[in-house]
Parts: structure tokens; C-alpha cells; sequence
């Protein structure tokens, strides 16, 4: 069962969706029951995964691939938590798609390609050596770009080609770092606190190019700064595509990847050693800091939390950068905890752009009346974005300040309480003009629900992601809670 | 110079001209002439290195030469019902890129 | 059972198959199709049991009517000649299935296809098995001649022409070949592979056999700048076609030149492999860019197999044994993807009347499991994972930064990133819609799964790679014992 059990989490969505894959658009039944089987069974699996890993047992499959060098997958600490953060979003986001898309064309081939997207998540988490997570990144590239296209409009066209020139060149420069790191260190496995410090130390010029080529490929997906062109662009894509791609897949793996190399390629305090960990400090904080700004700028609802996403990623690159375990805790938990927020955010989006066609903030005036229960979404996720207490933002931020100054770099609090300012003063007004203005006489694409405020689909997915968001926050000091579970993580890591 | 250095000479002699004719004509049919001229050399310079006077030749190379005399006409024959075909199609016997007037 | 398997002379079984079945299909054309499929099946067949001849037995050597050379002539198996066998194999069987439903649909003449494709196969065979430089030279002309014919069997005026190119070249490459045995046998004596890489010393007469057979190899694989011949043959050809001859026809002649280059000259071969390992690097770019440019599909598959032969040219250049490990990977998966993208874009071109990329009007929903074969094809030119393409750029990746040539690593991925540019330019055309559609004819499913089989072939190579590389390593022909501790 240990072997078997990666595995069949990564099968609960691969087989489904080569089965969409054949199914007529008509079939749309079918469809429903198998997207919604295989969510449901890989929470289940999971769960039943981190239940065995709480009792000691490990789960682990390995696959040679060349002499000394093997696909290997297992569920260690910080696997699992990306792990349970892609199926419960997972589980969410399908049933909001199957909302969004209803009478869409070429359902069959979306829902296919998303389930390959949620595979290629997966294995991303699931890696437990370099070249693994490369395959894995690759197939999510791979598995994103007909979501992005698939409108296929020349629109989407070119921004689909963006992307891929983006994350094709950030691909190209891994596989040269892993193939060059495989060559200097002869291993390419996860190793908590890192397996390069024992190499010499005439390597390690080669490991500060290695470093730069890594953090590049990673960075691009996650969308640090000057390498998140490909994102706003991105926004072309049906809204679950957006909400899936900026809280769980994409965005997270790249993010993720930047957390192993950091935590589990190089070990903190080797990095540190190299003078790698600053200069990542400053890009992060550049970004978190320009996300923001732009942000503001921005009238299209998508474009702004795309910007703001921009921003937000980069506080979990932060939290590894410094050398300090509080503050390496509080990039971890972000990593859920904005998955959550920003995964209720763009569902709102989404709800108002099907509902009532509002694309552009300047046509949200009042909209909280007409919906209300979206809107109390929205504004949970936004007040967690500012960092409000006691929901999720604060936790994470909270904990990014205190470890900054526990190891004395305090300018990480400026970057804090900057960021926090202007995500305050993009989202504010949002909620304002939403709750306090007065509504327009008619609203740009009305589509009617009789009297709910909108499909069933598209209305429990933000609500239940918000309330997971106060949750998070409020129930923080509980056993299970993504707060607890980083803390775990990161005590492996700072152990002697 | 031995007669048989002066037949493999010529061999490559023969081989060489055939080069140049075959790069150099335009004519499809003068270019299978020019390939089978560059054969014969290659065939004459084999047979006159299988000599190995006072004993009998060495047999080998004059199989070789059998051999490669039927792969060139066989060889010849397709490449002239080629130039045939591509006549019949175009009206002219030369490879398009090489077709002076239009 | 291995007892009883080893006592037949597979070897030889593996080149009178196909010759059998040629002849029979030539005889009663209206059973092509018939005939055809069986001798494609009967001759697979054949290799799979010489290969497990050859697990068993380990390098085979057999002389063909009890006559050991010089005179007679000698067949021999090691670890690489099986590979390529199997390549041929596989990519032959797929093809078989193609043709079946292309020449039905069509009014193109079947009954030339299957005497031809079964005497190319013949040929392959044997120049996979030959001992002798000499004989290499005949089953070299019957491949070629063989491949100029079905070249022609497309009938238009942009076949006529590439075929009589191709006849061309193929014919003055044999011609500087031969001149180059005749050379070799008068220095010494002999024109067994085996025994000239024991005898050949540094000489005159060594440097001008190996300047003319290396050139002649050099040209019929189509490295730059020699290439000029390959993108109008291999794109107008009929489909099926197309993919035999860039998925198998090209690496038979590199096949020879890697034989020439490790078991005749291993001890003259001076800064060729520099010069090789740059000509390949521009093959790869100058390829991949021409490939960029193009507006029809078929061709920009022939650039593609341009820019991808130049990778097989890289390993010359590098220090590392592993490098070849990768160039033959790199062959494998190269046969398995070409051939399954070719027949994919005969598929497109087959459905919409046209290979326009500009045009390709939602195929990607139209035709689906071409496009997934396409995509699949192309994740393993690319050299993305999964995929055996993927497996030969690491090893690549790996002995050029073992060594520190950084230059050649770089080469390998800026190749891999234009293959991509025009990988997804075609795959991005076919997600979005046209300005105007065509009417659409249909495509048979075997013609369709046939592509799909093969591009999914080349996809798991990437994951079994352990069992080619043993299978490789198997009388050890790219001498990787010898070099590394």
C-alpha cells in the first residue's frame, strides 16, 4: 500500500480526465460524476495519506529512469500540505467550473486538460527529488496552455504563446541547473537542510549559477518580478482556469519550488552561507512591493487580483529567505493560506462577470446589494489580503514580521506594512464603492436566477474558501490547522 | 609508372571529370552520363589495383566491380524513367531550380 | 524454448522476410494490402526473436551459407545493430498500418507502394547486419534506390523533382563510398569491418577512405550544409513515406558513419568530431529557424528533422561516453516522433485538403487524436519529460557538463526551446479558429491510432530507458567500456 498510494492520488485525476477526454459534450452527466468522483476520491485518499503519515508510516514510489537517477515520489511533511491545499481546491474549483462553463463548448476538452493540470500539481507536491519535480513542472505547462487557449480566439492565442515563451525558457534554464547540479553533487533528492553543503568549495561559484538559474525557472511561474509578464496577460481564461492557476497550480508549484530549493536542495543556513538568501530577499520584496503597485492601476477586476497575486506570491518567498524559523513558518502557511484567499477572490470575480457582466471595478457600484453573499466573500478574502485580524493574512504576516525581527532584519517589516497599505488602499475601495454606492440603473449582462442571487455552483464555492479563510485565522492555534502543520515543517528544517 | 598505376590513375581521373560534370551540367540526362562516368572510375581504379603481377589478379575487387556495375545500371534505369516522368510533367529535363528560362 | 529459439538463423530470416514479401506483393498487387501487413508483422516478429537471440547469446555472427569472408559474406549482431533493427521494426509496423487506409482513400497507386516498402525494409535490414564495408555499399544502394522510387510514387511535379534530387545525391554519396572501399581493400586486404579497425594505422591512403566515406555519410544524413536535398524529398513524398524516410532512412546512413567511425577508423579520426559538433550546431539552429519560417506543415516537419539530425552530430564534439548513449537515444526517439508527426500532418492534410499552418481551423477539436499525436511528437522533439527525447537531451545535458563544454549545453537547449517555438506554433493554430473554413474529408482510425501508437512509443521510451541501454551496451559497439573507469 506505501507505494501504491501516491499513485492512485495521482491516478484519481489522471484516469478521469483521459476518460473526459473521449466523452461527447452531450454527456455532460457523465462528465459531472466523474470529475466530482475523482475530487471526492482523491480528498479521500489524501486524507487517508496524511492520516498515515501522522502515525509514522511513509508513503514513497520510485521509477528508474537512467542509471542513477529515478522518478521518486513521497509524502513527506511539506508535500502534504500542498497536497491537501490542491484536493480541497480542487474539489472547490470543479464544482464551480461545472457552474461557470454550463453550455460552454468544448467542455469535455476542458475539464480533460484540467484534470491533467491537478495531476501535474500533484506530482509537483509529491516529488521527492529535483528531476521528478522538473518532469512534474513541465507537465503542468504542458496541461495549462489549452486552458489558457481554450476560448480559442486569437486573443487567447497569443497570450497562451506568451506564457509558454515565459515558462518554456524558465523550463530550459531548470533542466540546465538540475543536468549541472546532477553533475557536481551526484544526487538530485530532497534533503531536509540540503545535501550540497558538503561539497567543495571550489564548487561553489558553479552552485551561486546554479542557485540563479534555479530561482529564474522557479520565479518565472511564480511570478516574481521581472518574470511575471505572462500572468495579468493569462487573465484571457475562463475564470476557474484564473482561480485555479492563481491560488493552487501554477502560481503555487513555482512558489513551492523555490521553498524546496531553498529548504531542501541548498539548506538555509548553506544558503545563506553563499550570500544567496539576500539578494532573493530584495527581488522579493521588489515584487511584493511592485505587485502592489500596479495593482492599483488597474480598472479590470481580473488584472488587479492578478497584480495583487504578483505581490502576495512573493511573501512566501520572503518567509524562506530569512534564516530564521518563524519567519520560514510564516512563508509556508501563506502558501495555503493566500491559495485560500485568492481562490475565493477570483471566484467572486467570476460570480460577477457570469451573473451581472461586470468586468471593470467601475461598473461595481452598489453590486453588494444584488449580491450579497458574494460580495461578504469578497470582502473576507480582501481584508485578509490587507492582513485584518483574526482571518488568515494576518497569521501569515504576523509571523513574517516577528521572525524578521527575531533575526534582525528588520526592513522586512517596512516591506510588511507598505504592502499592507496599498493592498489596503486597492481593495478598499472595491468594498466601498460594492456595500456603500448606489447601484446603476441596469447592470452591463444581466442573467437571471430566479431568486437566488446566482447558481448554486458558483455561490458555495467562494463562501465555503471564505469561511476556510476565518477559519484558518481564527482556529489557528488547533492541531490540524495549516499554521500548526507549517510550524511542523519548519522544525525539521531548523533542527541540529 | 607501372601500367596498372597508370589504369587507377585514370580511374580517379575519370572519377574526378564526373564530379565536375555532375555539379556542373544542368542537363538531368548529362548528370546520369557524368554519375556513370564517375562509376566506370571508380570500377577501372578497383580492377587496376587488383592486379598483382606475375600471379593471377586478385578475384575480389573484380567482384566488387560486378557487383557495382549492375547496382549503376540498375540505378541508371530508374533514374531515366525518373527524368522521363519529370520530362513528360514539365517539358523540360532539368531540376527546377536549375531552369535557366522560365 | 531459448534452445529451441537459438538454433534458427533469425538473422537471416530478419532480411529474406521482407525480400519474400516484396517479391509476393509485386506479384499479386490487388493482395497489397494483404500481403503487405503480413510481412510487416512476420518481419517484426523476426527481430523481436533475434533480440532475445541476442540476450541470450550475446553478439551473434553468422556466415551466410557457411562461407566465412573474405569471400562469403559475413551478418553480425551486436547491441546497436538490434536497436536499429527494432527502430525499423516499430516505426515500420506503424507505418504499415498508416498506408493501409492512405493509398485506400486515395487514388494514389498502392500497387508500387508495397513492393518498394518491403525491398527499402529488406535493405534497412540488411545494412543493420552487415559485416563488411562492401556489402554495406549494396544495401546502401537499395535503400536508396528503393526510397527514390517511393519518393516518386507521389507523382507530382515537387516529388519528381525531390526524388531525382535525392537520386542524385544518393547516388554520387554511394559512388565517393565505393571509392573509399576500393582504397581501403587495397591497403589492406580485407573489407571486414572487424578486422580493418585492427589493421587501419595512420596513412595517406587511411585519411583519403576515410575523408571519402565520411563524406559520403555525412551527405545522405543530410548534416548542414549538405541538407539542401532533404526538406522538398521528404515533404512532398507521399506521407508514409515522409515518415520512413526522416524517421529511419537518415539514421541508416549515420548508423554506417557511427560504425566507420568507432569499429574501421577509431584510430584516425584527428578534429573531425569538432567539426562535426559545429556543423550539428548549426544544423540544429540554422534548422529550427528555417523550420520557424515555414507557412506548410509538412515542411516545417522536414526543417524539424534538419535541426534534429544535427543533435545525433553533437556527441563527436563531447568528451563523455555517455554522450553517445545519448545520440542513440536521441535516434530512437527522434524515429518514433518524426514518424508519428508526419503522420499526423498527413492527417491534417488528409482532412482539410491543405497543410496551410495559418489555416488549420480548430483541428485541435476536429481531429483529435492526430493533434494528441502531434503534441506527444513534438513534447519528445522538444525534449520535454516525459519522453525518450527527453532522456537523450539529459544524457546530453550531462556529458557537456560533466566535461564543462558550455557552449554545447547551450546549443542543446536553445535547441530544445525553437523546436518548442515551432512545436506549438502549429499546436496554436490548431486550438484557434480560421477566417474561413474548408469542408472536411475524413480520416480513417487506423490511420489516426497509427500516429498516436507511435508518438505514445516515443513518450514511453522516456520511461523504460534502462532497457535500451542495456540492450546497447551489448558487445559494447560506441567502445563506452573502453573510455570510462
Amino acid at each position: 500500500m506505501n507505494a501504491w498510494l501516491p499513485l492512485l492520488v495521482l491516478f484519481s485525476s489522471l484516469l478521469p480526465g483521459l476518460i473526459i477526454f473521449f466523452l461527447k459534450e452531450e454527456q455532460s452527466r457523465i462528465r459531472i460524476v466523474l470529475n466530482m468522483a475523482g475530487a471526492l476520491i482523491k480528498l479521500i485518499l489524501v486524507g487517508s495519506m496524511v492520516w498515515g503519515v501522522y502515525h509514522g508510516q511513509s508513503y514513497e514510489a520510485r521509477l528508474p529512469l537512467l542509471p542513477g537517477l529515478e522518478l521518486a515520489l513521497e509524502a513527506d511533511a511539506l508535500a502534504l500540505l500542498f497536497i491537501v491545499l490542491s484536493s480541497l481546491l480542487w474539489l472547490v474549483t470543479t464544482v464551480y467550473a461545472i457552474g461557470y462553463l454550463e453550455d460552454s463548448p468544448n467542455r469535455s476538452r476542458f475539464f480533460g486538460f484540467f484534470s491533467l493540470c491537478v495531476t501535474a500539481t500533484v506530482g509537483v507536491a509529491l516529488s521527492d527529488n529535483l528531476i521528478t519535480f522538473l518532469l512534474f513542472y513541465e507537465l503542468l505547462t504542458l496541461s495549462t496552455y489549452p486552458l489558457i487557449v481554450h476560448r480559442g480566439t486569437e486573443v487567447a492565442r497569443k497570450a497562451a504563446r506568451l506564457y509558454l515563451v515565459y515558462t518554456l525558457v524558465g523550463g530550459a534554464l531548470l533542466l540546465l541547473a538540475t543536468v549541472w547540479l546532477y553533475t557536481l553533487a551526484g544526487t538530485l533528492s530532497f534533503t531536509p537542510q540540503g545535501f550540497l553543503s558538503s561539497l567543495d568549495e571550489q564548487h561553489y561559484g558553479a552552485l551561486t549559477i546554479v542557485f540563479v538559474l534555479l530561482i529564474i525557472g522557479f520565479g518565472v511561474k511564480a511570478a516574481i518580478a521581472p518574470l511575471h509578464g505572462w500572468l495579468p496577460k493569462a487573465m484571457v481564461a475562463p475564470a476557474p482556469v484564473s482561480a485555479l492557476l492563481h491560488a493552487v497550480a501554477v502560481v503555487k508549484a513555482g512558489a513551492f519550488g523555490i521553498v524546496r530549493v531553498v529548504h531542501d536542495v541548498f539548506g538555509v543556513t548553506f544558503a545563506s552561507s553563499l550570500g544567496l538568501l539576500t539578494p532573493l530577499a530584495v527581488v522579493a520584496s521588489v515584487t511584493i512591493l511592485y505587485g502592489s503597485v500596479r495593482a492599483l492601476y488597474q480598472d479590470d477586476l481580473k488584472r488587479r487580483l492578478a497584480y495583487s497575486t504578483v505581490s502576495q506570491v512573493s511573501y512566501i518567498i520572503l518567509g524562506t529567505t530569512i534564516v530564521g524559523p518563524i519567519a520560514a513558518i510564516g512563508g509556508i502557511v501563506h502558501l495555503v493560506h493566500q491559495g485560500l484567499m485568492k481562490i475565493t477572490l477570483f471566484f467572486c470575480a467570476g460570480n460577477l462577470a457570469e451573473t451581472l457582466g461586470i468586468h471593470k471595478i467601475s461598473e461595481m457600484d452598489g453590486v453588494g446589494r444584488r449580491m450579497p453573499w458574494t460580495m461578504a466573500a469578497f470582502t473576507l478574502g480582501a481584508f485578509g489580503m490587507i492582513g485584518v485580524p483574526p482571518l488568515a493574512g494576518f497569521i501569515s504576516k504576523w509571523y513574517l514580521g516577528i521572525g524578521a525581527l527575531e533575526v534582525g532584519q528588520g526592513w522586512v517589516i517596512g516591506v510588511l506594512i507598505g504592502s499592507s497599505l496599498l493592498n489596503a488602499a486597492y481593495f478598499l475601495p472595491i468594498l466601498h464603492a460594492a456595500w456603500f454606492k448606489a447601484p446603476p440603473s441596469s447592470w452591463p449582462q444581466e442573467r437571471s436566477f430566479g431568486r437566488k442571487e446566482t447558481a448554486w455552483a458558483l455561490l458555495l464555492p467562494p463562501v465555503i474558501t471564505a469561511l476556510l479563510v476565518l477559519a484558518a485565522g481564527l482556529l489557528a492555534n488547533a492541531t490540524f490547522s495549516p499554521l500548526q502543520w507549517a510550524t511542523f515543517i519548519i522544525s525539521l528544517e531548523f533542527s541540529p | 609508372m607501372s601500367l596498372s598505376m597508370l589504369y587507377a590513375l585514370a580511374g580517379v581521373g575519370l572519377f574526378v571529370l564526373g564530379l565536375h560534370g555532375l555539379i556542373v551540367q544542368t542537363h538531368l540526362l548529362r548528370k546520369i552520363l557524368a554519375l556513370n562516368i564517375m562509376g566506370s572510375g571508380v570500377f577501372m581504379l578497383m580492377v587496376a589495383l587488383a592486379r598483382r603481377a606475375p600471379e593471377n589478379p586478385d578475384p575480389v575487387p573484380h567482384a566488387m566491380v560486378i557487383t557495382g556495375i549492375v547496382v549503376a545500371v540498375s540505378a541508371t534505369a530508374l533514374a531515366l524513367a525518373l527524368i522521363l516522368r519529370l520530362q513528360a510533367m514539365t517539358g523540360r529535363a532539368e531540376l527546377p531550380e536549375q531552369q535557366t528560362r522560365p | 524454448m531459448s534452445s529451441g529459439l537459438n538454433t534458427i538463423a533469425w538473422i537471416v530470416w530478419i532480411i529474406l522476410i521482407p525480400l519474400i514479401g516484396a517479391m509476393l506483393c509485386f506479384m499479386w498487387p490487388r493482395r497489397g494490402n494483404l500481403l503487405g501487413m503480413i510481412s510487416a508483422i512476420a518481419t517484426v516478429v523476426v527481430v523481436v526473436a533475434l533480440y532475445l537471440q541476442l540476450l541470450d547469446q550475446g553478439v551473434i555472427r553468422y556466415a551466410v551459407g557457411g562461407w566465412r569472408a573474405p569471400l562469403g559474406i559475413d551478418l553480425y549482431a551486436d547491441g546497436l545493430s538490434v536497436l536499429m533493427l527494432l527502430m525499423s521494426a516499430l516505426v515500420g509496423l506503424g507505418v504499415s498500418f498508416y498506408a493501409r487506409d492512405y493509398f485506400k482513400q486515395d487514388d494514389e497507386n498502392p500497387a508500387g507502394f508495397w513492393p518498394l516498402w518491403l525491398l527499402m525494409w529488406t535493405g534497412l535490414n540488411a545494412l543493420f547486419l552487415a559485416a563488411d564495408i562492401f556489402n554495406l555499399y549494396v544495401t546502401l544502394e537499395l535503400l536508396g534506390l528503393s526510397a527514390v522510387a517511393l519518393i516518386a510514387l507521389a507523382g507530382s511535379k515537387d516529388a519528381l523533382a525531390g526524388a531525382m534530387r535525392y537520386l542524385l545525391v544518393s547516388l554520387l554519396g554511394s559512388l565517393c563510398y565505393l571509392l573509399g572501399v576500393a582504397l581501403l581493400y587495397h591497403a589492406h586486404g580485407t573489407v571486414d569491418i572487424q578486422l580493418l579497425g585492427s589493421v587501419v594505422t595512420v596513412h595517406p591512403v587511411s585519411y583519403a577512405a576515410l575523408g571519402l566515406m565520411i563524406a559520403a555519410m555525412v551527405l545522405k544524413s543530410a548534416l548542414f550544409p549538405l541538407h539542401f536535398w532533404l526538406p522538398l524529398a521528404h515533404a512532398s513524398a507521399p506521407t508514409p513515406v515522409s515518415a520512413l524516410l526522416s524517421a529511419v532512412v537518415v539514421k541508416a546512413s549515420f548508423y554506417l558513419l557511427l560504425r566507420l567511425w568507432f569499429d574501421v577508423f577509431p584510430a584516425v579520426t584527428l578534429g573531425l568530431g569538432l567539426l562535426f559538433g559545429v556543423l550539428g550546431a548549426a544544423a540544429i539552429l540554422w534548422g529550427s529557424v528555417q523550420a520557424l519560417r515555414q507557412t506548410r506543415l509538412k515542411l516545417l516537419v522536414a526543417y524539424s528533422t534538419v535541426a534534429q539530425l544535427g543533435y545525433l552530430f553533437i556527441p563527436f564534439a563531447l568528451l563523455s561516453p555517455i554522450a553517445w548513449q545519448g545520440g542513440v537515444y536521441f535516434m530512437l526517439s527522434h524515429a518514433l516522433a518524426k514518424a508519428a508527426m508526419f503522420m499526423a500532418a498527413g492527417n491534417i492534410l488528409k482532412f482539410g485538403g491543405h497543410d496551410r499552418i495559418a489555416d488549420l481551423d480548430r483541428v485541435a477539436q476536429r481531429l483529435p487524436i492526430t493533434m494528441t499525436a502531434f503534441c506527444l511528437a513534438g513534447v519528445s522533439l522538444m525534449g520535454l519529460p516525459p519522453s525518450g527525447g527527453f532522456i537523450a537531451k539529459w544524457l546530453l545535458l550531462e556529458a557537456a557538463l560533466t566535461f564543462e563544454q558550455w557552449l554545447w549545453a547551450a546549443v542543446i537547449i536553445v535547441g530544445g526551446l525553437l523546436a518548442a517555438g515551432y512545436v506549438f506554433k502549429v499546436v496554436g493554430y490548431a486550438f484557434t479558429q480560421a477566417d474561413h473554413s474548408h469542408d472536411a474529408r475524413p480520416v480513417a482510425l487506423t490511420m489516426e491510432w497509427a500516429a498516436l501508437g507511435l508518438a505514445v512509443g516515443a513518450i514511453t521510451l522516456g520511461l523504460i530507458a534502462p532497457y535500451p541501454m542495456a540492450l546497447l551496451a551489448i558487445g559494447d559497439p560506441l567502445a563506452i567500456r573502453e573510455v570510462s573507469p
